[in-house]
């Protein structure tokens, strides 16, 4: 088979934390907001795949032969609570710190060349 | 099960329900003294649980507590050896003058300052006691989510600024964090680490492969968090910008990364671990000693108090994880001996730089000249106290960490460089922290109205509770190494972790830590299975 699950995950997975590495990396906060969500992804579905891709393998015990891990599952749960928690925080932070610094760049940097800035419900 | 029983847990939980219940006291102007009262209660008792911790593991017996009976690799345990209960006792030391200090004004500048104090509390007691991976994890994020908002405490632009980017360092830190513990996960099938510590020696060579990039992946992720070179430049900036008291308990959220460092890389990753043994020895020696040196000239280069402090601690993580790099009981006898130390020296500078900032009028805590200090003998001798402290002068108790550092260090191929650094660096934090106190207090312009009228003993009570335990550090240096000696040697025996966490250990049970048996005659192959075929 040329195209298998594994492949599929493989490249999948990296090519979401790649697109989350480089959205990090820009200088505007909402694109690393962004970013920081993808990585979650990449992250949470290399959790899963940590305890091995299963098909027809239910992850409690069945009469039948295979049986998936559920740990995994369950450690991927949490990750995506605190990982959505923590995004809301950071969404917030940066919502307060463009208002309190007049940028929504990450190092406080005031909007060059004239460029609009995000958010224009706030009157700009 | 008797009430001392549950002494483990109860470290947890008692921050935990007093932030609750902070929380629904309220936060108004009118609840504040009885929210300061029932946060100072809470501290107090939770050091006298952290006292009566140290005492239990003082006797040498590693108390596992199961929580919820289930046992020990499938349930979560908290295990307190005597490592643990020195870290739970460091953080109470350091977290009840900070409270106090706090409780002097700084608490009503924002929102439920002590109600988030007491999450983070929890998070660090937590993540000492916790003797899972994952749930090593989530007290991380528990501490760290409290310490965001700490951090921005009290607001203002520079501080929204700089907690942003430790917002974000600290969720991509955490990415990371997950990536490495999937990949031990995904090879050893277990996340506690006296599980691991049995099975990560069984891993043969080439699948070991795997383990070690794990394992190098937490390295990065506890490295970033206790500020090792190359990813130490977010601590200056951000604990700059933080408020005095928050900076000061951040000193000992340093040290909940070196804490990781010791338990993964040091017991799990260290000697007698098969193919992976000493995975992180050539990277650890060489980061640390870098560590010391960009430190120190971080901190003449600074040019605000506050930021000198913060290279300091920079400083104090490199000189900890060189030792926890020599590999060897005595080393992290002196490793413990020296963490417990520059913690406190640390916290009581922090607490410091903003007593002298508030009395010198518009230079504030910039090191340039301007108006005398209000109370010159009181502040300057505990700076001097501290600076003496941190350099390493006898007999103050930075010089007998050293002194053990280096006395451990002899024979080691790296002796001759860690000598080097460590001598060169607490002489130029000599002359860093004199540079500092001779602008700070001598080269004044009396011209410049001060405005201040001295210090309140509450606030100076604060610097001098967290100096005089360092000084009793020295006082008390025979008790102190003994306990850091049996604390390291009990460190260092895995096989005595495992079979106090693991009663069933080497039994049919030990085969598999996975909660189910597989209903084959025969386990299945190893690898993945060929899992996309419909």
């Amino acid at each position: 088979m040329l195209l298998s699950m594994e492949f599929l995950m493989a490249s999948g997975i990296g090519l979401v934390t790649a697109s989350g590495i480089y959205l990090l990396l820009r200088g505007r906060t909402f694109p690393v907001v962004l970013g920081l969500t993808m990585l979650g992804y990449g992250v949470n579905v290399f959790i899963f795949v940590m305890g091995r891709l299963w098909s027809a393998a239910p992850p409690i015990l069945t009469a039948g032969p295979n049986v998936a891990d559920p740990l995994p599952q369950a450690l991927v749960l949490t990750a995506i609570v605190i990982g959505f928690a923590t995004t809301g925080f950071v969404i917030e932070l940066a919502l307060r710190s463009r208002h309190d610094g007049g940028s929504d760049h990450v190092d406080g940097k005031p909007d060059a060349h004239g460029r609009q800035a995000h958010g224009a419900g706030d009157g700009r | 099960m008797t009430f001392f029983d549950h002494l483990p847990v109860l470290a947890v939980l008692l921050p935990a329900f007093t932030a609750m219940l902070l929380l629904l006291v309220g936060d108004g102007d009118a609840q504040r003294v009885w929210v300061r009262r029932i946060a100072l209660a809470s501290v107090l008792l939770g050091a006298v649980f952290a006292v009566a911790l140290v005492a239990l593991a003082g006797t040498g017996v590693l108390t596992v507590y199961r929580l919820g009976e289930w046992p020990a690799p499938f349930g979560i345990v908290l295990v307190v050896d005597r490592l643990s209960a020195l870290m739970v006792a460091l953080t109470s030391a350091v977290v009840v003058p900070v409270l106090i200090y706090a409780s002097g004004g700084w608490d009503s500048h924002g929102r439920h300052f002590h109600a988030l104090l007491q999450f983070q509390l929890m998070g660090l007691n937590g993540a000492f006691l916790t003797g899972d991976l994952f749930n090593l994890f989530v007290f991380f994020e528990v501490l760290l989510i409290a310490s965001y908002v700490l951090m921005t405490h009290g607001l203002g632009r520079e501080r929204l600024r700089a907690g942003t980017h430790y917002v974000v360092l600290n969720l991509a830190a955490s990415a990371l964090f997950l990536l490495g513990m999937a990949l031990l996960y995904g090879v050893t099938g277990t996340l506690n680490l006296a599980d691991l510590a049995v099975r990560v020696p069984r891993v043969p060579a080439p699948e070991a492969a795997l383990l070690q990039a794990g394992a190098l992946l937490l390295l990065v992720v506890f490295g970033f968090k206790a500020a090792l070179v190359p990813l130490a430049l977010w601590l200056p900036a951000t604990y700059a910008a933080a408020s005095a008291p928050v900076a000061a308990l951040f000193a000992i959220m340093t040290k909940v990364g070196v804490y990781a460092i010791w338990r993964v890389h040091g017991v799990i990753f260290g000697a007698d671990a098969g193919a992976s043994a000493f995975t992180v020895q050539p990277l650890l020696l060489p980061l640390a000693l870098a560590t010391c040196v960009v430190g120190v000239l971080g901190a003449l280069a600074a040019h605000t108090l506050p930021r000198l402090i913060a290279w300091l601690t920079v400083a104090s993580v490199g000189t900890i994880v060189a030792a926890i790099g020599l590999f060897g009981a005595a080393a992290w006898s002196a490793a413990m001996y020296y963490l417990v130390n520059s913690t406190l020296v640390i916290a009581g500078l922090f607490l410091l730089a903003e007593l002298v900032a508030s009395q010198r009028g518009p230079m504030a805590d910039r090191l340039e000249p301007c108006s005398p200090v209000k109370q010159p003998v009181i502040l300057g001798l505990l700076l001097l106290l501290a600076a003496a402290s941190n350099a390493g002068l006898p007999p103050l108790p930075g010089f007998v960490g050293k002194l053990m550092l280096l006395q451990a260090s002899s024979g080691h191929p790296w002796a001759v460089a860690v000598w080097a650094v460590v001598l060169v660096v607490g002489f130029f934090t000599l002359v860093g922290l004199a540079r500092a106190g001779s602008v700070l207090f001598w080269a004044v312009r009396p011209e410049v109205p001060s405005g201040s009228s001295g210090a309140s003993p509450k606030l100076l009570l604060a610097p001098m509770a967290l100096l005089g335990m360092s000084v009793l550090l020295s006082v008390m240096a025979a008790p102190v190494q003994r306990y850091t000696a049996a604390a390291a040697l009990q460190l260092s025996d895995r096989d005595a972790y495992a079979r106090a966490v693991l009663p069933e250990l080497g039994g049919p049970a030990a085969d598999s830590a996975r909660p189910y048996r597989l209903p084959q005659p025969q386990p299945l192959p190893r690898g993945p299975q060929p899992g996309g075929q419909p």
